[in-house]
């Protein structure tokens, strides 16, 4: 039975040409396996998802069905779609997926998620469906742990927020498709060009986007270092 | 795929680890949905096992007693969402004499190996047992201590002579409120005696057709058979007081645990011609019998939610030590983890 929930797992916009010396991060391995096969069984094995959609750079698409082919011995209830320019761009592009194949309604739910945070847990995932069902969005977040210091001018400080109510921004972030997609598009380019995170288009627009927990072990795997950091985490590194 | 395995390091101490669990065609991948703290979790957690055991067993996940949903299995046994029972017994070969919870080659979870205290855990098919869907889900946590009972009481019936008039159990904790319930629906005819320590322990036992303080026992007062639910170090003196009041040629199953040596009263074992005989765990067999035994007996599963004990929500390793000292100081019961990883 169609539950109306879709996994979303953003791998990267622009990505990198062939013949480059570096592949997107994401298909660097961790463990005896690349990083978004990870990420991807993760939301495969999950059963409230009716699709599990992977948005890829164009160039890495054919690569990216191969490793699922690969490594994922059931795999159908996975689909590689082309991502966008943008991050935003690149969710818009899943959700024209889901409309084109499913149909969109208000009841609707994407869970997205980096392709590069494979620690994401089963609980984050049920708890971002749980969230996006009952507010309309949920963004996975853990308490700022740092200082955040907000510098406007790049060169002294202009403030210090109060860290008990900071938090750090992870994935999964999880929403109402149809209603994201409505309010995204309603957008002009000059307010399309300063998100950089999918719930801000909520925020932007005073919609109320919930907290859901995180954890620390949520990484993203952005630099080398984070790969050493991550295999640590792994038994036996 | 990579799953979170929370392993206990040192005692009182547990450390969060990832595990790469490969997607095959001939494992099942379970996330489990409540977990019950057993005796032998304690020891490890507490650290009461000997020193040079605790260096060769840590790190390592604690819990053997579990229930989880099927979440995938590319082989097609069962339906996604499937509540199944996960069974920590782990052979690694076949026998036909010897049973596959006696096989030194086997391995059982959180002893030999990881036990349940995971995100998902990656199983052989026929390490899983479907459960009713309408069953309680914190009784069908602890569907492996009953089994073990279920297998002492099948050995019981194959070794023991015929004339079951009187069967005596005793031990007023788990161990013996779960072995006297099955053993008065397994064999109503009998008449079913527990032997406590603890009057408002052994006023739980309803089922049972008499229930007496040890310090009470009438010296006239003889049984057929005995079983023996204590361990410790009250063992021995379980076991000898047993000896004293069984009738001869009897069988005295001995299930308790102990970390030392109990002495016993070898001469009227052999003036007697008495029966000693040993269980542990179980296998799968005794899960299937025990699960039909549910379905045919709905007041098993009833008279058994009366030891849920404290049942806690579990996301991290703050809650899982909370579960472990809530259960260190629990009167009685089973101490269930709502495990929401």
């Amino acid at each position: 039975m169609a539950n109306n929930i879709f996994g979303i797992i953003l791998a990267g916009g622009q990505g990198t040409r062939m013949g480059n010396a570096e592949r997107p991060k994401q298909f660097m391995e961790i463990g005896k396996k690349p990083i978004i096969i990870h990420t991807i069984e993760k939301f495969a094995i999950h059963s409230a998802f009716d699709k599990v959609i992977v948005l890829s750079p164009r160039a890495w698409i054919s690569h990216t069905r191969d490793l699922i082919r690969k490594y994922i011995p059931r795999s159908s209830n996975v689909v590689v779609v082309q991502g966008g320019s943008t991050r935003n761009e690149t969710i818009m592009n899943g959700i024209r997926y889901i409309e084109e194949n499913f149909g969109l309604d208000d009841n609707t739910i994407i869970v997205t998620h980096d392709s590069v945070r494979p620690f994401v847990s089963h609980r984050m995932i049920e708890e971002n469906i749980r969230a996006a069902q009952e507010c309309g969005a949920c963004d996975t977040v853990i308490p700022a742990t740092d200082t955040i210091v907000e510098s406007a001018g790049h060169q002294f400080i202009s403030s210090i927020p109060d860290r008990s109510t900071m938090y750090q921004g992870q994935t999964p972030q999880s929403f109402r498709a149809k209603k994201l997609r409505d309010i995204y598009e309603s957008l002009t380019a000059a307010e399309k060009q300063i998100l950089t995170d999918a719930c801000k288009i909520l925020v932007l627009k005073g919609e109320k986007v919930q907290l859901v927990e995180g954890d620390v072990t949520n990484i993203k795997i952005t630099y080398p270092s984070d790969i050493r950091l991550a295999e640590a985490l792994m038994e036996g590194k | 795929m990579l799953t979170s395995v929370y392993r206990l390091v040192r005692p009182r101490q547990f450390e969060l680890v990832f595990k790469d669990i490969t997607l095959d065609t001939s494992h099942v991948i379970v996330h489990p949905v409540r977990l019950s703290i057993c005796n032998a979790d304690q020891r490890y957690y507490q650290g009461l096992r000997a020193e040079n055991i605790l260096r060769k067993k840590l790190p390592m996940a604690l819990i053997h007693e579990a229930v989880g949903r099927v979440v995938y299995d590319p082989s097609g046994q069962f339906q996604e969402g499937t509540l199944v029972v996960m069974i920590p017994n782990t052979p690694s070969e076949t026998d036909e004499v010897i049973a596959e919870n006696y096989l030194r080659s086997s391995q059982f979870r959180a002893s030999g190996f990881d036990g349940f205290m995971q995100e998902y855990v990656s199983m052989k098919p026929d390490r899983l047992v479907p459960l009713p869907e309408d069953i309680n889900l914190s009784v069908a946590a602890f569907t492996e201590i009953v089994s073990v009972s279920y297998h002492a009481i099948r050995r019981f019936l194959r070794f023991s002579h015929t004339r079951r008039n009187v069967i005596g159990v005793w031990g007023d904790g788990n161990l013996g409120y779960i072995t006297s319930l099955l053993l008065k629906i397994i064999l109503p005819e009998s008449r079913i005696c527990v032997f406590g320590v603890n009057e408002y322990k052994l006023h739980d036992f309803s089922f049972a057709d008499d229930v007496f303080l040890i310090s009470e026992i009438p010296d006239d007062f003889y049984l057929d058979h005995a079983f023996e639910c204590v361990g410790g170090a009250a063992s021995s003196k379980a076991i000898n007081q047993i000896i004293d009041h069984i009738n001869p040629e009897g069988t005295i199953s001995i299930m308790g645990v102990s970390e030392d040596l109990a002495p016993l009263n070898t001469r009227m074992i052999l003036e007697k011609g008495l029966r000693l005989f040993g269980s542990s765990r179980s296998g799968r067999e005794d899960f299937l019998g025990l699960i039909n035994l549910y379905k045919e007996n709905p007041d098993v599963v009833n008279q058994l939610e009366k030891i849920v004990g404290a049942e806690i929500h579990v996301k991290n390793i703050q809650d899982i030590i909370r579960a472990f000292e809530i259960d260190i100081h629990k009167i009685m019961g089973k101490t269930i983890m709502i495990w929401e990883n």
